[in-house]
């Protein structure tokens, strides 16, 4: 009976490959998208990962400059947290009242706080980790004179590792939140 | 003992990644535990099983696969029998065989196949279930499932699932595919593929959806695609992290977790993205709803007390009720299809567990033992939970037996897979 089997598996094997190997997905052809609140941007389910939307712009000018002047301490844009927490170290303290500062200076400014976590449990409860680390970031730069329509917090959880290890040093690296300005 | 159990599945996959580069995530299923008891079945080749993929050989696969049978031995009994009035149920006892399948296929004029088997019960001596399909070629894979499943429902008084299709998350390199294929991991589809990560797939229960998130647009996005036509629609792109999509039982509306007023709360929104409504108010984080299948509750993930432990909401009263207390961090629930209880993740000692817990005795059975068990999804008929799990650092599926004492592992070649999400069953 085995032999049989297997003697019909490869006639069906040309047929089920159409079927099942294809590489264009159902979607590629371009499946009408809406969306409803996204600003522009993905006209298909297949998707490059472009940015879009709200955080996209332009950052020009002097401040531009500011913000990527390697001697600059708003060049710097990470804040790292300690396991199960999203407590801001004093450490990271000058960092995010700079950063504050400059948004309270360019009114026009506008930042996302990415917020990530490592990669241990649910992937829907480190979303809402992320948040929380990204909120906590937010909330302290409001404190310093960044106002709430400036900043956009959003969460990547544990879906974006910096480092793809599995490890102490790779959760640390990875329990992060990420400033980006509108533009870059 | 781990016992192979399809090997078509392996060589469809091989082939694909030989034929195209970017084969899709073919799933392979290995059980790597039993039920307690087995039920012993003859499963007879049936008269004319030529098409390509034999009939006979699926139902024997699905029946194997779910732990519950075990398949004796239908060779050499002369004159084979194709009818349930062929049958002399002294070849099959003295077998061991408590029930035996006889089928014929038989090609019709249009092209059609007529599918007829019969189920018969050795010991009783009589017919548990006939039935004839009269289908197309293309059809014969789906027919031997539904087979499988009233065979599955005969002998074990509960639905059978080889006729449901599972979705899960495929990465491979820097892409991330969302499929669906059937229950046993064949015909892998690609519904939505993105260089972003992409989660959270769940099935609308009328099965014509599926909802999931993606990261595409720098921040988690719900999305509600069509399986029909792959058209997909935003539902919900607010300021800040939309994610954790939940399914009303009427496939109306859903529950997501939204940001857009200050830390992750609980919604209620239109199954078209429209009719946003708060459904908690909490400091702290709520996500992860689920429905219970009567619509009327929903479970949920919240750090209100502390840690993040799993509660309840009634819908309508708002009423909600804390439904764990043992160990620090219990995430994930999902409401079991009889409303008995739900299953979830409790971590234990640096470890991630699939654990089921009864509502009214509050008793909670550990059922896997990896290390990172992780996104349970029970299937349609309860008996069994698929969840991701890990192993040498790549991601893989594994099911478990509401019971646990069934064990399944699903692996796709070169890629990591995660994110399962179990199929309603076929209406």
């Amino acid at each position: 009976m085995q032999a049989s089997v297997q003697k019909l598996l490869i006639s069906a094997l040309f047929a089920s490959l159409l079927a099942a190997c294809g590489t264009t997905p159902t979607t590629d052809s371009g499946a009408p998208v809406e969306d409803r609140n996204v600003g522009s941007g993905t006209t298909g389910a297949a998707t490059s990962g472009t940015a879009t939307g709200n955080v996209a712009g332009t950052a020009t000018g002097s401040q531009g400059n500011r913000l990527r002047d390697p001697n600059s301490i708003l060049s710097k844009r990470s804040v790292y947290f300690d396991f199960d927490s999203y407590e801001v170290k004093d450490d990271y303290k000058p960092l995010i009242d700079a950063h504050a500062r400059y948004l309270q200076g360019e009114r026009n400014g506008r930042m996302t706080i990415q917020g990530n976590t490592d990669e241990r449990g649910s992937r829907e409860y480190n979303i809402a980790l992320g948040q929380r680390r990204a909120d906590a970031v937010k909330k302290m730069m409001m404190l310093l004179g960044a106002t709430e329509a400036q900043i956009e917090t959003v969460s990547f959880g544990k879906e974006k590792p910096r480092n793809s290890g599995h490890d102490e040093g790779a959760w640390t690296e990875n329990r992060r939140d990420d400033f980006v300005y509108r533009g870059e | 003992m781990t016992r192979s159990i399809s090997r078509a599945p392996w060589i469809l996959a091989l082939l694909c990644l030989l034929s195209a580069g970017a084969a899709r995530a073919q799933l392979t299923i290995e059980i790597v535990g039993g039920g307690a008891t087995t039920i012993p079945i003859a499963i007879v080749p049936f008269a004319s099983d030529v098409y390509p993929l034999s009939t006979t050989a699926v139902v024997s696969a699905d029946l194997a696969r779910s732990g519950l049978f075990k398949l004796v031995d239908a060779g050499g009994v002369v004159p084979r029998p194709s009818r349930a009035e062929q049958v002399r149920y002294s070849d099959w006892t003295s077998r061991g065989a408590d029930a035996v399948v006889v089928g014929s296929m038989t090609p019709q004029p249009d092209g059609r196949v007529e599918v007829r088997f019969a189920l018969l019960d050795t010991v009783k001596q009589g017919e548990l279930a006939g039935v004839t399909y009269v289908v197309q070629p293309a059809q014969l894979r789906a027919t031997a499932h539904r087979i499988a499943d009233v065979i599955y429902e005969k002998l074990t008084g509960d639905a059978g699932v080889f006729s449901t299709r599972i979705a899960y998350i495929a990465k491979q390199g820097p892409r991330y595919e969302l499929l669906v294929a059937e229950a046993d991991g064949f015909n892998p589809q690609s519904i939505v593929s993105s260089n972003e990560p992409l989660l959270s797939p769940v099935w609308s229960p009328d099965g014509t959806r599926i909802a999931y998130v993606s990261l595409e647009n720098k921040k988690p996005v719900v999305y509600v695609q069509s399986l029909s036509t792959g058209g997909r629609q935003v539902i919900a792109n607010f300021r800040g992290s939309n994610s954790a999509p939940a399914w009303s039982p009427d496939s109306s509306r859903l529950v997501v977790t939204l940001t857009k007023d200050g830390g992750s709360q609980l919604y209620l929104i239109n199954a078209d993205g429209s009719g946003v409504q708060r459904l908690t108010s909490s400091g702290g984080i709520d996500t992860e709803a689920n429905f219970a299948a009567d619509g009327r509750s929903v479970l949920f993930t919240s750090d209100r007390g502390g840690s993040p432990q799993i509660y309840r909401l009634t819908l309508g009263g708002g009423a909600i009720e804390r439904m764990t207390y043992d160990g620090s961090y219990n995430v994930s629930p999902r409401n079991l299809p009889d409303g008995r209880g739900f299953v979830f993740v409790r971590r234990d000692g640096g470890r991630f567990n699939i654990a089921l817990q009864d509502f009214a005795t509050r008793q909670v059975q550990v059922l896997t033992q990896g290390s990172l068990d992780e996104s349970p999804s029970v299937a349609p008929n309860g008996k069994l939970i698929i969840y991701a799990s890990e192993t040498g650092g790549r991601g893989i599926l594994a099911a478990v037996s509401s019971d646990g004492r069934v064990k399944q592992r699903l692996t796709a070649a070169a890629s990591d897979v995660r994110e399962p999400a179990w199929g309603p069953l076929l209406k």
